[in-house]
């Protein structure tokens, strides 16, 4: 096979900090290859320098057995490389057309080929297997739909060498599985990909090949079907690392119950008729494919939403609806799904984080003044207790890497000891070494006594934390299942909405 | 050429910003000087003389300074919060108008430090009211508070016409169209004798600390900042966005009013439709060469405030129009947004 991609001894450095360090790689024709590490091991910096979006201090970078010039993205483009962003980069206001043909015509054409561009839209959408409504508007799509236009914007480009950063952080499990069918396919005609990864499954499901980064370095290439996961998961980490383990105990009283609930979020039904009991020193799971209901269930849980209909308790008192203030002040400790949007004011320093919860307590404010000195000494206490890295009280908190923010906000939760903690994706997007250390946390918190419920699309996680599992299908909430009873198979149907009601279910 | 977010802003950078842009600001606004066939520096020395070449003229500097730290005030602390209030100028007005209306016969009898006292308060009262509206229209229904705020303006000043036209005229006047004054008991006593210069120096300047506690080191403060960085967090951390946009709202619209009021009852006594050069406007400039910070916006008033005084000084000597002075304010927001920036963010190539 030919070798399309060369990159040879690529150095960067952002001041102090050596984000590539003499890392080669190849790809050869037709191949998929993964690129896998932790967050901050420099997989990102590395592709950016072969799209030209960054100059690299040393190496070279050869695509088709010619050298790219240096941090020009057009060279790229025109030598054959296409890159789909983590974080797309469409107009949200334009047409699917638009924002494929858009940047591909010189700007001096009086008119926009239109028709030209449609029927070779069509064409590759055909071809690839990547169907899409050329006049829908983008803002108006999914994220799986828009990712797809990312995917036909770099083919109708030409492109021969697909790179995909971090492909499948926002795809539910299914429309991943289907993103790597049509990868699989692209590599039938002739092209080459790379993705970009910190999951050890899809990369053993999907690659032919794996390059493993760590602290800038490439430790390890090695190919798919003659590693494990075992063996990914060390060379990235640099050690073993091992998820925790549930251990079997009593639980005790009902602490936070949901009777009937309803909830409704922007004006359509997102919770219908949901009940669920989560009893003291117990986590109970909600597994579900991602948008059928998670969001409402997390925002009702926050004291964001109120219930319509039913009755939400904690130890026989109605909360539903009483606001966030409140939840808190009755010992509900909340996780947020989407850390950066809830879960931190990215400008404040992380001491106001840490307190920003509990501002009112008398621990941390006298008369409306904030009580700095506590609040700094709380912080600093987190951080150590919770292992935060590259973190002092006065850091912007937006300065954190995911799991660092992670463990902040899990430790902001915990040491107020809550009777209850909401944890709403708690290890999405993090790497190995720091889900380990979320799992422990919220272990440890159920042998404390906590109620935890753990909102998760991550199958493997819900059955390794929970005692009992429940499926959240459209809106719905499956009876519950423990976690003994819970087989691949049954929680697959769960998924699907085929469970048995109890009889004496209204 | 990309911009790259910087990790932190270094004290000296975020310091030497407003006076690289102001520097920026002077240099272009040279190009026009010369366009009007004046030196520059020539033109700029007769300003520093006008604004600080002698005893009168820096009392006169100050005197005007006085509202611009209170209008400044009142921009810094809504923009904290993100509510971009435009409607200082509004808000003075309106303080103004209610301070001449209630301190003119109202409370007459008061000793002249509680009737002081009182009549800050209602010049607040007023600046607090007119923000109020806007307020609760952009929380109860998301009508964007730019409009509305700043279409108040207009409407608050052809009020203010109305009024000093019909029931608050002046019969004393001669049939200039200005409001009732303010009790003499009432006026500000001068911080320097024979001067216009009065003690609404040392209130705003107190003022100024008081705002910086407020927003430095109190929950309300804190909760504030918080909201205006990130309203989803903050409302997820229990922090309730409409008692705080509204508090910060009554905050800046009294300061703003305050600044109407003070202006009466230091410096005009009554109102006029022309008693504030664009004070309401000039308090956002204020604001953003401060960096919204409290301390930073008695220095940049201070700075405008010499702007304002030096061009029309600067104006006599050379010939050069007065409205230079608007220029170069003007000049230095955008060379200050410019500034803030690249404070920010660091060019990479």
């Amino acid at each position: 096979m030919t070798t399309v991609l060369h990159l040879d001894r690529i150095t960067k450095r952002f001041g102090a900090l050596t984000a590539n360090d003499a890392v080669t790689l190849e790809l050869k024709e037709g191949e998929i290859l993964a690129l896998l590490g932790e967050n901050g091991a420099g997989k990102t910096t590395l592709m950016n320098i072969l799209f030209g979006h960054y100059a690299a201090d040393e190496g070279r970078v050869e695509v088709f057995g010619r050298e790219l010039p240096p941090g020009r993205p057009r060279a790229a483009i025109e030598a054959g490389v296409g890159m789909v962003h983590q974080h797309f980069t469409l107009a949200g206001n334009l047409s699917v057309l638009d924002n494929v043909m858009l940047g591909s015509e010189p700007l001096l054409r009086l008119r926009s080929r239109r028709d030209e561009g449609r029927a070779r839209l069509m064409a590759l959408s055909e071809q690839f297997g990547l169907p899409v409504e050329p006049d829908a508007r983008v803002a108006r799509l999914s994220v799986g739909e828009r990712q797809r236009v990312e995917i036909l914007k770099a083919l109708y480009r030409d492109a021969r060498i697909l790179i995909l950063d971090e492909p499948t952080a926002v795809l539910a499990r299914p429309e991943a599985q289907r993103l790597f069918e049509i990868l699989r396919g692209m590599t039938g005609q002739g092209l080459s990909i790379i993705f970009i990864s910190h999951k050890l499954n899809e990369v053993m499901a999907a690659s032919d090949r794996v390059a493993v980064l760590r602290g800038g370095r490439k430790v390890a290439e090695r190919k798919t079907p003659e590693t494990s996961p075992e063996d990914l998961a060390e060379l990235m980490v640099g050690r073993r690392v091992t998820r925790p383990r549930r251990q079997a105990h009593a639980v005790g009283a009902p602490r936070l119950v949901a009777e009937a609930v309803t909830v409704q979020l922007d004006g359509k039904t997102a919770l219908e008729n949901v009940s669920f009991t989560v009893h003291a020193g117990e986590i109970l799971g909600i597994v579900g494919v991602s948008g059928n209901g998670q969001a409402a269930l997390g925002a009702l849980l926050s004291g964001i939403a109120a219930p319509e209909g039913g009755r939400l308790t904690l130890e026989g008192r109605e909360i539903g609806g009483l606001g966030p203030r409140a939840f808190i002040a009755e010992g509900i400790g909340r996780v947020p799904e989407d850390r950066h949007a809830e879960g931190v004011v990215g400008e404040l320093p992380v001491w106001e984080n840490s307190v920003l919860e509990r501002l009112a307590a008398p621990e941390f404010s006298t008369r409306g003044f904030v009580r700095r000195a506590a609040a700094r000494a709380h912080a600093a206490g987190l951080i150590e207790r919770f292992d935060v890295r590259g973190a002092t009280p006065e850091t912007r908190i937006r300065l954190l890497s995911g799991g660092n923010m992670q463990k902040l906000i899990l430790g902001r939760v915990l040491s107020a000891g809550p009777k209850v903690i909401l944890a709403n994706q708690p290890t999405r997007g993090l790497d190995e070494g720091a889900i380990a250390a979320v799992h422990a946390e919220l272990l440890a918190a159920r042998s404390e006594g906590a109620a935890i419920i753990l909102i998760s699309e991550e199958l493997e996680e819900a059955v390794g934390l929970s005692d009992r599992l429940q499926a959240i299908v459209g809106g719905r909430l499956s009876t519950p299942v423990s976690a003994e009873e819970a087989d691949p198979r049954r929680l697959g149907l769960m998924m699907a909405g085929v469970w048995e009601e109890p009889e004496d279910a209204a | 050429m990309r911009l790259e977010r910087r990790a932190s802003v270094p004290w000296a950078l975020a310091a030497t910003a407003p006076l690289a842009a102001i520097a920026a600001a002077l240099a272009l606004a040279a190009g026009l000087i010369l366009a009007a066939g004046v030196n520059p520096f020539a033109a700029y020395a007769e300003m520093v003389k006008g604004a600080l070449g002698s005893r009168l003229a820096v009392t006169e500097m100050l005197t005007r300074a006085v509202p611009l730290m209170l209008t400044g005030l009142a921009a810094a602390v809504a923009f904290r919060a993100r509510l971009w209030n435009i409607g200082g100028e509004g808000q003075f007005y309106l303080g103004a108008l209610a301070v001449a209306w209630v301190g003119h016969d109202l409370i007459s009898g008061l000793p002249p430090a509680l009737g002081i006292a009182v009549l800050m308060v209602v010049g607040m009262a007023a600046g607090a009211l007119l923000l109020a509206g806007p307020a609760f229209l952009r929380l109860r229904f998301g009508v964007d508070e730019v409009v509305t705020t700043l279409l108040l303006n207009f409407i608050v000043i052809l009020f203010v016409g109305l009024m000093i036209e019909g029931p608050l005229r002046d019969p004393l006047a001669f049939g200039w169209p200005q409001s009732v004054p303010v009790d003499d008991a009432f006026r500000l006593p001068d911080l320097v004798p024979r001067t216009r210069l009065h003690i609404g120096l040392l209130i705003a300047l107190a003022v100024a600390g008081v705002v910086w506690l407020i927003l430095a080191r109190t929950v309300f403060g804190t909760e504030a900042r918080a909201a205006g960085f990130n309203a989803r967090a903050a409302e997820f951390a229990g922090v309730s966005l409409p008692r705080t946009i509204m508090g910060v709202a009554l905050l800046s619209g009294g300061l703003a009013g305050l600044a109407g009021g003070i202006e009466v009852m230091g410096v005009t006594g009554g109102v006029t439709t022309t008693m504030s050069p664009g004070f309401g406007y000039a308090g956002i400039v204020v604001a953003m060469l401060a960096a919204l910070h409290p301390a930073g916006v008695v220095a940049a008033a201070v700075f405008v405030a010499t702007v304002f005084v030096g061009a029309d000084a600067m104006s006599r000597a050379t010939g050069v129009p007065s409205f230079i002075a608007d220029v170069i304010v003007a000049l230095a927001l955008l060379t200050m947004l410019v500034a803030l920036l690249f404070t920010s963010y660091r060019v990479r190539r």
